[in-house]
């Protein structure tokens, strides 16, 4: 399913858009001007990789500095061990659409737990 | 380079093993370290894992499939180092010859004289503090933690959470004056109140009473505080005791250049234990910070690859972070070296604050407490200043 996510013209290069869905999706404009979508949340701890820092084709988390590669999800070190989820972009008619990959999200231990009921 | 000994199996030193099969080495790799367990990470000791939510296989630095090709000798300690030789005498009286040695030994935890062997006291340091102290916190009572700092409040953040009665000792007038400065160490030392939890400012502590287990805080101005478990967490020393002799300067960790390159060729220091050059201020410092110790190891493995010939870039601002009370505190920069400091953004009383500090106007250090975005900015601003 394609997803309708925000108008390029309103994503500068350089930030992030935050798709507010569940697992919650970013969308990444880079200063060369590609543009990437990943799972939003850090595979370490509950951390939103769009207030992370951009550089390159790679955001750091904004906790605790593992960097994932925007294009393939892989993360460079620790203390995050799995990569984030990528997913499909297409831009028609200045439009960002965002086609959501089929794969199971690898989610940080806190917030399965918090999705499965348990203590957060 | 045939041969390259790390010393010290903690998170400079893993990722100093990786940086150096990263940039190519790709000869002997021995790394050394006194505990029994594979590289874990610390952090989580004073948090999920002290709480109960994390287990001791989620601490593992290493990946499942990860193979550096290093030998690990691991329970061993080095007791020395002979310069010129660069050669790493081992406690079991073995030696370990290498053209390059990474010193990563890390620091270790003050405790206070006259409490050895008494029930109920602990540090937190290491996996096998952790678990000690866990095992007692299961049990309930009342907890005094001795000292502010990060570590003393996160525990106390934690005990609480868990449910214990707590109190936290802290001989300054302020907790955390010392890396936040007064204003926002006050600010960041309210949550302890917010939540119910004591917190006794500006006096120290004498000693404790109890015969085999501890009984109660003696406190200097006479008062005593009744305890079950205490937790001494009055900062760390680094471990560097087993390098005199070997002709390193030593002084509040190894002194080392902005690349962590030593004064004795073929050696270099990261992580705890090393206090670099830091050439935006002028002078060495000590950074005890998680950071730090996972991010220095590339640009001192470039300068021992290369054999110095290449040139420091600076490293960044050093960069923090604790949690405590729910509340996600991050830090960048150096608090002493301001004049100001304004909030930014956010409320106090609702504890997502924004504040950076400057000097002469320019910005110099930047806290956020709740703000992971707006402090990632401000974080790529200061690195950018600098
Ligand atoms: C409880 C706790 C919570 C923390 N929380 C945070 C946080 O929230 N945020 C943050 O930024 N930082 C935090 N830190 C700090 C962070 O963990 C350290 O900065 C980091 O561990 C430093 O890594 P290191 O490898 O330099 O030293 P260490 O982790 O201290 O490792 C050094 C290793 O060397 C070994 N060793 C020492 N001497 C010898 C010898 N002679 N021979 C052989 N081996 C030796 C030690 O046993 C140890 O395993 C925390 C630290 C602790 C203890
Ligand atoms: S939450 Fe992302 S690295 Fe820890």
């Amino acid at each position: 399913m394609m997803i309708p996510a925000c108008r390029l013209v309103d994503l500068p290069r350089g930030e992030a858009y935050r798709l507010d869905i569940d697992p919650p999706v970013s969308v990444f404009h880079t200063d060369d001007g590609e543009v990437f979508a990943i799972d939003d949340t850090c595979t370490h701890q509950d951390a939103s990789l769009a207030d992370g820092w951009l550089e390159g084709c790679e955001v750091e988390c904004p906790l605790h500095a593992s960097k994932f590669d925007l294009r393939t999800g892989a993360v460079d070190a620790p203390p995050a061990k799995r990569p984030v989820r990528t997913h499909e972009v297409r831009v028609e008619d200045g439009m960002i659409y965002v086609r959501l990959s089929l794969d199971a999200p690898n989610l940080p231990p806190c917030v399965t737990a918090r999705l499965a009921g348990g203590p957060a | 380079m045939r041969t390259v000994a790390v010393v010290g199996a903690s998170l400079a030193g893993l990722s100093a093993a990786r940086s150096l099969r990263k940039q190519g080495f790709d000869g002997r790799l021995v790394v050394i370290g006194d505990e029994l367990h594979r590289p874990y990470d610390r952090p989580p000791l004073s948090k999920e894992f002290l709480a109960g939510a994390l287990a001791e296989a989620d601490l593992a630095l290493e990946q499942d499939d990860e193979d550096l090709r290093a030998e690990w000798l691991l329970g061993v300690r080095a007791v020395g180092l002979d310069g010129p030789q660069r050669a790493v005498r081992l406690a079991d009286g073995s030696e370990v010859r290498a053209d390059g040695v990474v010193i990563a030994t890390g620091a270790a935890a003050r405790t206070l004289p006259g409490t050895d062997g008494l029930a109920g006291v602990h540090t937190l340091r290491t996996l096998d503090d952790a678990r000690a102290l866990r095992d007692e916190l299961a049990l309930g009572g009342r907890l005094v933690v001795i000292g502010g700092g990060f570590i003393g409040a996160e525990v106390a953040s934690t005990a609480y959470a868990l449910g214990l009665d707590v109190t936290v000792v802290e001989a300054a007038p302020t907790p955390l004056a010392g890396p936040l400065g007064e204003t926002m160490g006050g600010i960041v030392s309210a949550l302890h109140a917010d939540h119910g939890v004591r917190l006794w400012c500006g006096v120290g502590v004498k000693g404790l009473r109890g015969e085999s287990r501890v009984e109660a805080v003696l406190l200097e101005d006479g008062r005593s505080v009744p305890a079950d478990i205490v937790v001494v967490g009055v900062g760390a020393r680094p471990c560097v005791e087993w390098l005199a002799g070997s002709g390193l300067a030593l002084d509040d960790g190894v002194t080392c250049g902005a690349d962590g390159r030593t004064r004795l060729a073929g050696v270099v220091a990261v992580g705890d234990c090393a206090s670099w050059y830091d050439p935006r201020a002028g002078l060495h410092r000590r950074v005890e910070h998680w950071t730090g110790a996972r991010e220095r190891p590339d640009a001192a493995v470039t300068a021992l690859l290369a054999g110095g010939a290449v040139e420091p870039s600076a490293p960044r601002p050093p960069y923090f972070w604790s949690d405590q009370y729910g509340v996600k505190i991050q830090f960048a920069g150096h608090a002493a070296a301001a004049d100001s400091v304004t909030i930014e953004e956010g409320a106090r009383d609702d504890h997502n604050v924004l504040a950076v500090y400057r000097r002469s106007g320019q910005p110099v250090a930047v806290l956020g407490m709740n703000q992971p975005r707006l402090f990632t900015r401000w974080r790529k601003q200061l690195a950018a200043a600098a």
